[in-house]
């Protein structure tokens, strides 16, 4: 356990939004909790954070994140999209593995968690590649990544869907082996060919290629019957369509074991801002219609959907200064999802703060199986937290994201909540809003270690 | 009006101008000298992504018939085909001094993109982008309609507007910017628009758009009609299970020399054939259809420069553009001495 990360007295931060407590961190653990705790022990005096006004929240897990490297550093790199995370209130992101090389054997994933390591900013959990070179043909080795030093549990093709029904079967019964979940990107791709936004009444009007709602839902819909078939663990990627909620509400009834995420972008904006033909709103899947926003935050509030995940896409500008149908798809989302599901889910009174602890830290950190994040905040746990300001608002600026990304659809709109601090097994990663330090021996310390 | 991005936009007023100004143009074109001094020295490039000799012909002759200079820059084989990207190609067109772009793209949106960012401060006209909208085929169409509806009442076209005229628009609406061109400004202009596509060559969400929707084009000829306009079917569509073969396509939607003799047995002797070009004779429409009396499709073509000119005159010479004060003495006398090549 590290011992060098000093020792901090959070003062009067509401845990989950409850009553107001103080916590005392030391040693990478919340070590007390209490009122009027003192700051002077006897190791020494504590480092004391006022947290009047602020929300306690464990620290927020990504399952859905692109770091782009190796292969895309000009895109982003392990240590910007890191320091994204951790003042997006992250401290654990899950790498998708379309990288390049693709990660798709242990090597790579080995890679990109060593880079995790050193960075020192979150926990950087790789998520590996179901199919060699995501190319939809042959397993990859799961097994040997999920032996590996990286420990992956969450494999996935993500920007792809792993549409052979007998490859996907397969893969959704071998990971039974090692405990792992395949995390499908749903996206039939026949329906798609040549996809640019949802197809609707904007789509008609605007005549770009349109991505059909039933595309998502008939490979969710297979997903769901496959999994309940084979006894395995499914997990949903990014499901954007209200259709796609009621299938996955059917199958949780009928005890299939799913998950599924839904990313902040979902949850706010819609296909009418296509209509700029402005490419920061392109995306995959596309922005759907108001009544499928508003049904993916019913599914998230009543539990139907399990978590936020930002699939965060970091693309270099001129991947997006171009024409609509030219332009690649993704938007940032690390440094403002906080922010998006305040906005979206808490005060539209749809969830609580402990409601966003779980879509946001526990039940992310169950489906990728790591064992210290999204703790209860009690004594002796991981001090992996977060303290939110709910009562700030902000006007979004991407040229100030510590992000190499740019394409953030939310720039210029204001939204509430801020991240005044992000404490990494008991390191400040983030103080007074901004980036303080990388935990300090973070290297040494294998990631998932309770 | 800074540029001509869409019908959609465009509102009653602006379209009765256009169509108005194009009018006046329209009677250049019958001089000796089929020239006016109006836009010397502005630069007009025509910045074609796509082929289209027609169009970029048409607002060519447009252009010069304005006295402007005209650059032709065609993306193939240029350096855009090398990997140049929009962006400094407009910034490349913009330190050169254009002062409006006609561009035609494959991409819906493009000239949106060309407006909207701070890559070029030019004029921008749309002269086809992608599946989307193709504004001056549309007017080119409204004023060949136009002029058809006013003879018929008796008046000028001058200031008129095409209430109750019955259009129907045949062929594959849901790659056609033509067909959404048309349907905007045709609704605005209060035309009565019915659409006739097999169902796999309509877009889903065209039942929210402002005009009846029909799988059956002899049913649309027999409730009336005053305007059929026939769609061209493209060769990419014909192996993409859009509709069998191209027969079956031609039987049940083409405009043959039954539907042509179908109205004459109907009386619809006032009823015209309209084509945006070029067109598929056979496919969608019988040699005898293109070639009847009842064909408007030369006078489209002539109309098309007349609009054309009407489009580049409002959008340059209009005096909300400053440009159009400073830069036009200096420019004229410079180019006055090529004005004769």
């Amino acid at each position: 356990m590290a011992a060098n990360t000093g020792t901090y007295l959070i003062q009067g931060a509401a845990i989950l939004g409850g009553d107001p407590a103080d916590l005392l961190i030391r040693d990478g653990i919340i070590a007390e909790i209490g009122t009027g705790l003192s700051a002077e022990g006897q190791d020494g005096h504590a480092t004391v954070i006022d947290a009047a006004g602020l929300v306690a929240l464990p620290g927020m897990v990504d399952v859905h994140t692109h770091l782009r490297e190796p292969g895309r550093e000009d895109a982003e790199t392990v240590e910007t999209g890191t320091r994204a995370a951790a003042l997006g209130g992250y401290t654990a992101v899950h790498a998708m593995a379309n990288s390049t090389p693709v990660a798709d054997t242990a090597g790579v994933v080995e890679q990109v968690y060593t880079l995790g390591q050193a960075a020192g900013w979150v926990d950087v959990r790789p998520v590996g590649a179901v199919t060699v070179g995501l190319a939809g043909e042959q397993l990859a080795e799961l097994g040997a990544m999920a032996d590996s030093r990286a420990r992956v549990r969450i494999f996935s093709d993500d920007g792809i869907c792993v549409h052979d029904p007998v490859l996907m079967r397969r893969a959704l019964e071998y990971v039974k082996a090692f405990d792992g979940v395949v995390a499908q990107h749903a996206q039939e791709p026949r329906l798609t060919a040549g996809a640019q936004m949802n197809e609707g009444d904007v789509s008609a009007v605007l005549g770009l290629t349109g991505w059909p709602a039933v595309a998502e839902e008939s490979i969710i819909a297979r997903d769901v019957l496959l999994a309940q078939h084979v006894g395995s663990r499914l997990h949903v990627c990014h499901v954007s369509t209200a259709g796609s909620v009621e299938i996955i509400r059917w199958a949780k009834e009928r005890g299939i074991d799913v998950t599924a995420e839904v990313t902040p972008h979902h949850l706010l904006l819609t296909d009418d801002l296509v209509r700029s033909y402005d490419p920061v709103f392109k995306v995959n899947p596309p922005l759907r219609t108001d009544a499928d926003v508003q049904a993916l935050r019913a599914g998230l509030a009543d539990g139907t959907i399990d978590v936020v995940g930002t699939d965060h896409a970091p693309h270099p500008s001129e991947h997006k200064e171009c024409e609509w149908a030219q332009a690649a798809m993704g938007m940032t989302g690390l440094e403002t999802a906080l922010s998006v599901v305040q906005h979206a889910m808490i005060d539209t009174g749809l969830m609580t703060w402990a409601d966003f602890a779980r879509v946001t830290s526990t039940t992310a950190a169950r489906i990728g199986r790591l064992t210290d994040q999204g703790r209860p905040i009690e004594a002796g746990e991981p001090a992996n937290l977060i303290l939110v300001d709910p009562a700030a608002r902000w006007t979004v600026d991407p040229s100030r994201m510590a992000t190499m990304g740019r394409n953030s659809p939310f720039k210029g709109r204001e939204l509430p909540g801020k991240v005044v601090a992000t404490f990494f097994r008991g390191h400040p990663t983030v103080l007074d809003g901004a980036l303080n330090t990388p935990h300090p021996d973070a290297a040494a310390t294998p990631a998932g270690a309770a | 009006m800074k540029h001509l991005l869409s019908t959609e936009d465009l509102s009653l007023s602006d379209a009765i101008r256009i169509l108005d100004t194009a009018e006046e143009m329209s009677a250049v074109g019958e001089r000796e000298v089929k020239k006016l001094p109006a836009l010397r020295g502005r630069t007009v490039v025509n910045l074609f992504f796509e082929d289209s000799t027609r169009t970029r012909i048409s607002f060519e002759a447009a252009a010069k018939r304005l006295s402007a200079d005209v650059i032709n820059f065609a993306a193939k084989g240029s350096s855009v085909s090398k990997g140049e990207s929009l962006k400094d190609t407009a910034q490349t067109l913009s330190a050169m001094g254009a002062d409006a772009v006609v561009i035609r793209h494959w991409a819906s949106g493009a000239p949106y993109r060309l407006a909207a960012t701070d890559w070029i401060d030019a004029a921008v006209i749309n002269a086809g982008d992608g599946t989307h909208e193709h504004p001056t085929q549309a007017l080119l169409d409204a004023f060949t309609m136009r002029r058809h509806w006013a003879r018929l009442s008796g008046t000028g076209s001058e200031g008129t507007d095409l209430k109750s005229m019955r259009v129907a628009i045949a062929g594959d609406v849901l790659h056609s910017r033509v067909a959404r061109s048309n349907v905007w400004l045709l609704r605005t202009l209060g035309a009565e628009v019915t659409l006739v596509a097999p169902p796999t060559l309509l877009p889903v969400g065209v039942d929210k758009w402002p005009c009846s929707v029909s799988y059956n084009l002899d049913e649309t000829l027999l409730n009336g009609v005053d305007a059929v306009m026939m769609l061209r079917v493209q060769g990419e569509r014909m192996n993409a299970s859009f509709f069998p073969s191209t027969r079956e396509y031609s039987r049940r939607w083409g405009f043959d020399d039954n539907r042509l003799r179908a109205l004459d047995d109907l009386g619809m002797t006032d009823t015209i054939i309209m084509h945006p070009g070029p067109m598929n004779r056979g496919l969608e429409i019988s040699a005898a259809a293109a070639d009847s009396p009842r064909s408007t499709v030369l006078a489209q073509v002539r109309n098309g420069v007349s609009v054309r000119m009407a489009a580049l005159y409002l959008l340059l010479s209009g005096d909300t553009r400053e440009t159009a004060i400073h830069r036009a003495p200096a420019f004229a006398a410079a180019q006055s001495s090529k004005e004769s090549n």
